[in-house]
């Protein structure tokens, strides 16, 4: 993989700390850009849908298309936003935010009755019948 | 939290998938409107992991998470239906880190010739490495592989027939010719433990780095061995050479091969004449540093498997061979590059199907030796993941053990 931190600059680190609000360490977003660019595996600079698939704890995730809408195509900096979220340092704001747009995949503004009922399909799958999951909701 | 990693379920008889339990719900701490919340301490380890990672390269060693009280069910509020946090933490968490990739990441070496003494040495040591050491290494490989066609090809189609002598020899030359790959690498191979013999109703079984591993323990014996048809000079070879010590063609692709695959398999261990059969079933090379599940065919053909554990060390060379950024004649010009090949192999005692014992359980339960032996850590993913994506049955898998908690707790209310 190489010396990642000597592709980053001490000023491209702090951008992206700024970016995201200071939820990382350096060394924390130096690790990230390692990670970020073994995911990218033919240095677009950004990472595919393919690329995230190819990660199995994550295509088996019942949520990961949902995610991947999300996550999809995004650049480094992006990248590392999205991933503050998930930090035990975000606030929980954030966090509602985050599920909120989850939700609200469609960017509406709003989540619907057939938004939680979509994301409970995703959840249960063939598990559970529409009606069931029409009925707990 | 993140009590799905696969690194703290160590069982047997999965082939597959990591979480076994189904997912506790997360501690509760604000509830907002309609939309009750719950902050998982996001994916804990994996951050403080990250922060080390830079100090000590050691990812494995971080808090064992899954010592949380189980809560006891309480009736089922919209709250635990929309509350997805933990799903998401499981996802953002293997973006992040995950033990697959981990097992095909080829580490590189550490520079150290950052000072004014070290980097003259550095240079010099490029000097003779390339210099001087090459170019006699690839001689003696030139040298070698002359001898042994001029040897091989009248042994091959002048003497006629099957006949014993025939076979010998050429099993001879098959072995010098390894040696001389070994030699031309500068390969220090220390063998531990019983040489294998040859006699029918066994199988050997191999941690698998790279080619170069067959190539290692096809000169102290000769294994005939199961292999997938590369293309290439490494093609011819293995065309014309290998077809001699009895070897059985694959293709990964193709899954109705498995079926004519396992019954050739069953056909050589049986017939004494053959040569030992060298099974690697993990299917991939790893990278020297973890074990991805092993396939069992190897296991379910009811004759003796005797595991055989290779550790190269990595001072030397990383012996890893990543097929992706490499093709093999580069894989090999490192190692002839590089000072020395330095590796370890243990042969370890035969290994029979106890009563009572599943195919799964026993492929494990010499994946564990294996692993010990050669101071491996097991991850529980099928190699092959590393073309094809997973079967959706394990997503399907996890669907359905939400969709039970939920309903049972529906019912006990």
């Amino acid at each position: 993989m190489g010396n990642a931190s000597s592709m980053l600059t001490q000023y491209d680190i702090e951008e992206v700390q700024e970016h995201c609000s200071y939820l990382f360490s350096q060394q924390e977003i130096v690790s990230l850009y390692e990670r970020f660019c073994q995911l990218d595996r033919s240095a677009k600079g950004f990472v595919s849908e393919d690329e995230f698939l190819s990660i199995p704890e994550f295509s088996t995730n019942p949520l990961s298309k949902r995610l991947l809408r999300m996550v999809d195509g995004l650049n480094f900096k992006e990248f590392v936003s999205f991933l503050s979220t998930f930090s035990a340092r975000a606030s929980l704001q954030q966090k509602i935010e985050l599920i909120f747009k989850v939700y609200d995949i469609d960017g509406k503004g709003k989540v619907s009755f057939k938004d939680l009922v979509e994301v409970l399909r995703d959840l249960t799958g063939s598990s559970m019948s529409e009606q069931q999951r029409e009925v707990l909701i | 939290r993140c009590t799905s990693d696969p690194r703290h379920h160590q069982f047997a008889g999965r082939t597959t998938t990591h979480c076994a339990q189904s997912h506790p719900l997360p501690h509760r701490q604000a509830f907002l409107g309609v939309i009750a919340v719950a902050v998982a301490p996001a994916g804990v380890g994996r951050w403080e992991e990250m922060a080390s990672s830079l100090d000590a390269p050691n990812l494995d060693d971080y808090l064992t998470a899954d010592s949380l009280p189980q809560e006891p069910p309480r009736s089922l509020t919209l709250r635990d239906l929309l509350d997805i946090s933990p799903v998401l933490t499981e996802a953002a968490g293997a973006i992040v880190d995950d033990s697959f990739t981990r097992c095909f990441k080829s580490n590189s070496p550490e520079p150290w010739n950052w000072n004014i003494y070290l980097f003259p040495l550095w240079c010099l040591g490029v000097v003779i490495r390339y210099g001087l050491l090459f170019p006699l290494r690839f001689l003696t490989l030139i040298l070698g592989w002359m001898a042994f066609f001029t040897a091989f090809f009248p042994v091959r189609f002048l003497m006629n027939g099957k006949n014993r002598l025939k076979s010998k020899i050429e099993r001879k030359l098959v072995e010098m010719m390894c040696s001389v790959f070994v030699a031309s690498w500068t390969g220090v191979i220390k063998y531990h433990g019983p040489r294998p013999s040859s006699r029918p109703y066994q199988v050997f079984v191999a941690n698998h780095t790279s080619m170069i591993d067959f190539i290692i323990l096809e000169q102290m014996t000769a294994f005939a061995v199961i292999m997938q048809k590369h293309p290439g000079w490494v093609g011819f070879i293995q065309k014309t050479i290998l077809e001699s010590v009895g070897c059985i063609w694959f293709n990964r692709n193709d899954l109705k091969d498995r079926e004519v695959v396992g019954r050739k398999l069953r056909d050589h261990v049986q017939h004494p004449d053959n040569n030992p059969l060298l099974i690697f079933p993990e299917g991939t090379c790893v990278n020297n540093q973890y074990t991805v599940m092993f396939k069992k065919g190897a296991f379910e053909l009811g004759c003796a498997v005797c595991p055989i554990a290779i550790k190269y060390n990595k001072i030397f060379v990383d012996a890893f061979w990543n097929s992706k950024k490499q093709s093999f004649t580069m894989h090999l010009v490192r190692l002839m590059t590089s000072w020395a090949v330095v590796c370890d192999v243990w042969f370890l005692e035969p290994q029979y199907l106890r009563e009572g014992e599943t195919a799964i359980e026993f492929t494990e339960r010499v994946r564990d030796m294996i692993a010990a032996r050669a101071g491996l850590k097991k991850v529980p993913w099928d190699g092959y993941l590393k073309h094809n994506r997973p079967s959706p049955k394990h997503t399907e898998e996890k669907q359905r053990m939400f969709a039970e908690s939920v309903l049972r707790r529906l019912e006990e209310n």
